[in-house]
């Protein structure tokens, strides 16, 4: 059902925890539908010094925010900004249909946290202009 | 590499191997059609049926005559419902059932809905016990069935079958029961209990895959369901599965054999991972009903962390399980069973059910204890909920 690298990310999740003094904390997804994701962002000179996350959820919502954070860890705001929940199956090797929405949701965590930077610092990001962290709530469940 | 430990019991079970030998006569040996009866081959077949047919029917006190062959537990069901409602919709058009049913029930009375039954689904205590009063008061004139699950597959919960009967009774209405769950766990008793019609299913008790039974009570007014040939006095046609009748029958047989020893044993088992998991594990509820419930269920919710992935953990250390929540089932709610005992959506899905068998040992217990303790910690570990 889930690839080598799904399966790696959910018994090995790399960037596990809670961090303190974060420069931006996003959080999407609700207990409804049975996930949720959390991400903290350590921004320096507009680099992701470092990023934990922390997720309730099934095997490949662990496994997406895991990956998600290694892909976005030491790069540019204007690089994380830019990552896509494609990038994220593409670097999982594949998700089941069913758990697209994993990675869609790790995606929208990670600009979320991106966003509550940009609030907290007063700046903006381009390619957040239009993202608004509420609308996840609307979403329903995938 | 540990043990490997199956203990997802109610999806299925493995065959005994009394049954397997059982069975294997009937492939090459004692081949022939029980409908050929003028030799020798086709005789024998019969006679394998009939002694199954007649191991069903004492093991549920019924008569022999009362008992027919299905492909199983989702086809009694739907013959069940199906069946009563096309033949009595002269006198109504209205089936009381259980918002914890069976999908086999669940989606059969929705189907039917289309043909202008109407359904009452009937609400369950945060145990999954009906309430007789809603019972009642949901009775009308023009209810023609009531159709409640003898045990249920998740939670374990037994329901009041003899009081549902008698109240059935009262009111001249046709009461079946889907007991595929509490074959071999309870004692089943369809004279005292006031059963119309009850199915039952063989892989649930050691038995065959494809094979079950439907029993109707005699005088019982119920459509035939499949409509060919004369098999099953007509009622349900098709050339028999002989070697599957008669490993159900065997598995019956040893199923009424062994009741109190092999249920005492699954008892002893159950309250012992039920109290290991309370003692070792916070924050954990237990579904389905304390001590009503059937002898290999057990049936938790841990907060704060996600069923899938604990069922994954649980494949690494080798232990089968099964789980109500939604990315486990592939739709978008968790369980319709935990969801009706008033659990809220986050709680529900973190559950996992464990459902026991004689293979396993109390040593099995104290591992699944341990691993299930290390599994919830390290989720929780990984969870942003109750920090
Ligand atoms: C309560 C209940 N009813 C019906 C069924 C369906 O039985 P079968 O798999 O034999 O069709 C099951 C098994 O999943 C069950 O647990």
């Amino acid at each position: 059902m889930y690839t080598e690298t799904v399966m790696d990310h959910f018994r090995n999740p790399r960037n596990v925890g809670h961090m303190e003094n974060a420069d931006g904390v996003g959080q999407v997804g609700n207990v409804k539908c049975g996930d949720i994701m959390k991400i903290y962002l350590k921004i320096n000179d507009e680099i992701i010094e470092d990023v934990k996350f922390e997720t309730f959820g099934c095997g490949s919502a662990i496994a997406s925010s895991s990956m998600a954070t290694e892909l976005i860890k030491g790069k540019s705001i204007d690089e994380a900004v830019e990552l896509s929940n494609k990038a994220v199956i593409e670097a999982l090797g594949g998700l089941p249909p069913v758990k697209v929405h994993c990675s869609v949701l790790a995606e929208q965590a990670i600009k979320s946290a991106l966003y509550d930077y940009a609030q907290k610092t007063n700046k903006t990001i381009k390619g957040l202009e239009n993202f608004n962290p509420e609308d996840e709530e609307e979403f329903g469940c995938h | 590499m540990n043990k490997k430990l199956y203990l997802d019991n109610a999806a299925t079970t493995k065959v005994k191997k009394e049954v397997i030998e059982e069975m294997k006569e009937y492939f090459d040996v004692m081949y022939g059609n029980p409908s050929s009866q003028l030799y020798e081959l086709g005789r024998k077949s019969k006679e394998a049926i009939e002694k199954a047919r007649k191991e069903v029917a004492d093991f549920i006190n019924a008569d022999e005559k009362e008992i027919y062959f299905t492909a199983g537990g989702s086809e009694s069901d739907n013959w069940a419902i199906k069946g009563v409602a096309f033949a009595n919709k002269n006198k109504g058009n209205h089936i009381i059932t259980t918002k914890i049913e069976h999908h086999a029930v669940l989606h059969t009375c929705e189907y039917l809905e289309k043909f202008g039954f109407e359904t009452t689904y009937l609400n369950v205590d945060q145990y999954g016990m009906i309430n007789l009063e809603e019972l009642k008061q949901s009775i009308r004139p023009e209810t023609i069935l009531i159709s409640v699950m003898f045990a249920n597959n998740e939670i374990g919960t037994i329901q009041p079958i003899e009081q549902i009967g008698e109240i059935a009774k009262e009111h001249g209405i046709i009461f079946h029961t889907d007991a595929v769950q509490a074959l071999g766990g309870v004692r089943i008793d369809v004279k005292k209990q006031h059963i119309d019609l009850l199915s039952v299913s063989a892989h649930k008790v050691g038995g065959p895959k494809g094979i079950g039974a439907m029993y109707i009570k005699k005088g019982v007014k119920i459509d035939n369901f499949i409509h060919g040939g004369g098999q099953e006095r007509g009622k349900r046609a098709g050339t028999e599965g002989v070697q599957n009748i008669a490993g159900f029958g065997k598995a019956v047989e040893l199923a009424a054999k062994n009741f109190d020893e092999h249920n005492d044993y699954l008892i002893k088992l159950r309250t012992k991972l039920i109290e290991g998991i309370k003692a070792n594990i916070p924050d954990v509820v237990l579904n389905g009903h304390p001590t009503n419930r059937l002898p290999n269920n057990v049936n938790f919710s841990y907060k704060y962390v996600e069923g899938e992935a604990i069922l994954l953990l649980l494949d690494m250390e080798g232990i089968a399980a099964s789980s109500g929540s939604a990315c486990t089932s592939g739709s978008l709610d968790p369980s319709h069973v935990l969801l009706a005992t008033g659990l809220d959506h986050g709680t529900a899905h973190g559950s996992i059910r464990f459902t026991l068998s004689d293979e396993i040992t109390e040593e099995d217990i104290d591992f699944v204890v341990e691993t299930m303790r290390a599994i919830i910690s390290r989720l929780r570990e990984i969870s942003p909920l109750n920090k």
